[in-house]
């Protein structure tokens, strides 16, 4: 049996290699994906602690997750669809006009 | 009791007149103005009318009537009720202040009928009024504040009533200011009496001030503390030295004004209010010597310097400065009663003396020189008969009022002080001369007016009426104390007793016991003579040979410059007062203190805020990854800081 602190460790670095790709990452598509990267890793990390510690509330918290990435997915891609018709780019260092 | 017990309705009806129409009276007719300003003020005085009548069937223990209406302030063990109080004191100035205001607003309808200011006019008297009779209603010190700075609010308003000229706006303001020095000695001799006493209420105080062991003459106590900083207040407000030089100045408002406020009715208030504290003046002794001084020292003084003046209406300013300090030399002498007499016969003549010369004014186009009246007597005949009959009244010619009430005073300072008895016999010489002075130069000799530029024309009826009314008051209004004369009963004096002998049984019992026989003499007694003096030596000079006053203002250059200079006191002041007090505030208050520290702390903080603001702009790049890299950085320092705390 694969001890917990395993699948945490690798929760873990997954979590931190969506935090580094979402930070270094230029590219909206490639950032999106390090956001699911990072929620997918809070999902490891839920269920590694549901059988560690034999409660269902774990599991059950993944599929709200799962189910707000999905829809974050749908609500996300339209966003940069339109951002790539708007501007003809998908280089966030461009879309800026927060600071406005 | 109906009226007694809604005494708030006497106050309030003027008060009702001055916000309709000062708040609605924008699109009014002059009409309606007139029968609002004038209707208020006639049911004020019928309401005290009433009030008086009822507190007449008093039984004697109901006496003072005090009716609280409602608690008005309460802060720990301070309470202060908003209540009203009617003894006879209250009842002779409230029927001096609502009768003779009355009679005021009349004559102003016809005075001020053509003024643009007319609603503005009314208005601000009406608000007098209301404030003129909480003052002389209130029940205890704190609402006796609020109507002395309400009246004082009015005197600036209506003494600045000409805003456009740059005169009368200066006037107001002097007047604002010096009686803010006043005001400020009586709310601290207010405090200090809440410090003593623990209430303010007229009822508590005075009978535990007359209680308590008089403090030793010469010895500043706290009775005495009270008595100087109460009458420091009334100095400012009654136009006393050194306070004095604002009511010549205010002759600048319109001529109702003056008779009502600045002869009448405000400026007395000062002297009432030392007559409903005279229990405190009277265990104050050193206190009382002040006020006596300086009650005859500004009786003298301000008739000197009338003597020479050429304005009409500033030779009646110095002169209601000096009667005023005839009632302050009363009080000093302890006859609160007879200073309190003298205010109200002083009410009547010098209230007609201020309304004719108003008639004289109007007559005249505007003129207010003496210089350029002259033989008016057949032109304005009822204006010259009810002035002549006021001049006989303050001269104290025998019968008429002021020779009771002016009798009285000066018999009670003989008492006490032959010095102050004999200034005072002077002064009664110097009034009598200024006085006919202003009667000749104004309605005898020849006309020295261009016929063709004034249009002399007596004045309308609703002028005309209040004078008359005022005469006859002039001529009746001391009659209450004649039976004296035979050795019967001083009917005024009687009156007043019950307020004045609480706590003042000494002197009373003194004043009384000085019998008719004096009063006898007095008829034809120093008063009276020095009166004739200064009608004959008038007389002499302004009638007989009109060049005496010229050839004596030249031959005696040196007093005639000092005294038309009005002992160049407005100059002192100015030079040791108003001038430093002007640097300091120019140089120290503003480019110092308002420019640098606290227009500096505003702005040195306004410069932080921008400049640590320009920084922190900087972090606001609208890039999304670093405002993701800042969350990271904060969650980051947030956790280990949570693990270190834990740890």
């Amino acid at each position: 049996m694969v001890p917990t602190s395993y699948y945490l460790v690798l929760s873990a670095v997954l979590f931190g290699l969506g935090v580094i790709a979402f930070v270094f990452k230029r590219n909206i598509i490639t950032i999106f994906m390090s956001i699911e990267l990072m929620l997918n890793a809070v999902n490891l990390a839920f269920v590694s602690f549901s059988r560690a510690l034999g409660q269902l509330q774990g599991q059950v918290f993944v599929f709200f997750v799962i189910v707000v990435a999905a829809a974050e997915a749908a609500v996300g891609l339209a966003i940069i669809i339109l951002i790539n018709r708007n501007r003809g780019t998908l280089n966030v260092e461009r879309v800026d006009s927060l600071k406005d | 009791m109906p009226v007694l017990t809604y005494l708030w309705i006497i106050p309030l009806l003027p008060l009702a007149g001055a916000a309709a129409n000062g708040i609605f009276g924008r699109n009014w007719s002059k009409g309606t103005v007139t029968t609002v300003a004038l209707s208020s003020t006639t049911l004020a005085f019928a309401a005290a009318l009433e009030a008086v009548r009822e507190f007449l069937s008093f039984p004697a223990d109901q006496i003072p009537w005090i009716k609280s209406y409602f608690t008005w302030i309460t802060a720990g063990t301070f309470r202060a009720d908003f209540a009203l109080q009617v003894d006879q004191l209250t009842v002779i100035m409230l029927l001096v202040v609502t009768g003779v205001g009355w009679l005021i607003h009349i004559y102003s309808s016809g005075y001020m009928h053509d003024d643009p200011g007319y609603r503005r006019f009314f208005s601000y008297l009406n608000l007098f009024m209301f404030f003129m009779l909480v003052l002389i209603l209130a029940g205890n010190y704190l609402l006796m504040f609020v109507g002395w700075e309400g009246v004082g609010l009015c005197s600036y308003l209506l003494i600045g009533f000409y805003f456009l000229k740059q005169s009368a706006t200066n006037a107001g303001n002097k007047a604002f200011w010096v009686n803010r020095i006043g005001d400020f000695g009586f709310i601290l001799g207010v405090l200090l009496i809440f410090r003593t006493f623990g209430t303010l209420d007229f009822a508590a105080v005075l009978p535990r001030a007359a209680a308590m062991p008089s403090d030793p003459s010469g010895h500043v106590g706290v009775l005495t503390a009270i008595a100087l900083l109460l009458f420091v207040g009334a100095t400012g407000k009654s136009a006393q030295i050194p306070l004095y030089i604002w009511l010549p100045d205010a002759m600048e408002g319109p001529t109702p004004v003056s008779a009502l406020i600045h002869a009448a009715t405000m400026v007395t208030a000062g002297v009432y209010m030392v007559v409903r504290s005279h229990a405190i003046f009277l265990n104050a002794p050193t206190a009382m010597q002040v006020v006596g001084i300086i009650g005859c020292a500004t009786a003298l003084f301000a008739a000197t310097i009338g003597l020479v003046q050429t304005d009409i209406k500033k030779v009646l300013a110095y002169s209601t400065v000096s009667q005023l300090g005839y009632m302050f030399l009363a009080c000093g002498v302890g006859a609160f009663g007879a200073g309190v007499f003298h205010l109200m016969t002083h009410a009547f003549f010098k209230g007609l003396l201020f309304l004719a010369a108003g008639s004289v004014i109007h007559a005249m186009g505007g003129e207010q020189d003496m210089r350029k009246m002259g033989g008016l007597r057949k032109k304005i005949p009822v204006t010259f008969w009810t002035m002549f009959m006021a001049t006989l009244a303050i001269a104290g010619a025998p019968g008429f009022s002021g020779f009771f009430s002016k009798d009285e005073i000066l018999n009670e300072a003989q008492h006490v002080s032959p010095v102050l008895w004999g200034l005072g016999i002077l002064t009664a010489g110097l009034t009598s001369f200024y006085m006919f002075r202003l009667l000749f130069l104004t309605f005898f000799g020849e006309q020295r007016y261009d016929e063709h530029h004034v249009h002399v024309h007596e004045s309308p009826k609703n002028m005309l009426a209040p004078l008359i009314v005022l005469a006859i008051l002039s001529v009746c209004g001391g009659w209450m104390a004649a039976p004296q004369l035979w050795g019967g009963v001083n009917h005024f004096k009687q009156f007043l007793a019950p307020v004045l002998d609480t706590a003042s049984a000494s002197a009373a019992s003194e004043s009384t016991g000085g019998g008719g026989s004096e009063i006898v003499q007095a008829l034809f007694g120093a008063p009276v003579i020095a009166g004739l003096l200064g009608f004959l030596l008038a007389w002499w000079m302004y009638i007989k040979s009109p060049e005496t006053p010229k050839k004596l203002a030249a031959s005696l250059s040196a007093p005639y410059k000092l005294l038309s200079g009005k002992y160049f006191i407005d100059a002192l002041y100015a030079t040791v007062i108003v001038r430093p007090l002007v640097w300091i505030s120019d140089t120290i208050l503003w480019h110092c203190i308002d420019d640098g520290v606290i227009d500096g702390a505003v702005n040195g903080v306004a410069a932080v805020s921008r400049e640590s603001g320009d920084r922190l702009r900087r972090v606001n790049s609208g890039n999304v990854r670093s405002y993701a890299t800042w969350i990271i950085v904060g969650v980051l320092v947030f956790t280990s800081l949570l693990l270190w705390m834990v740890a």
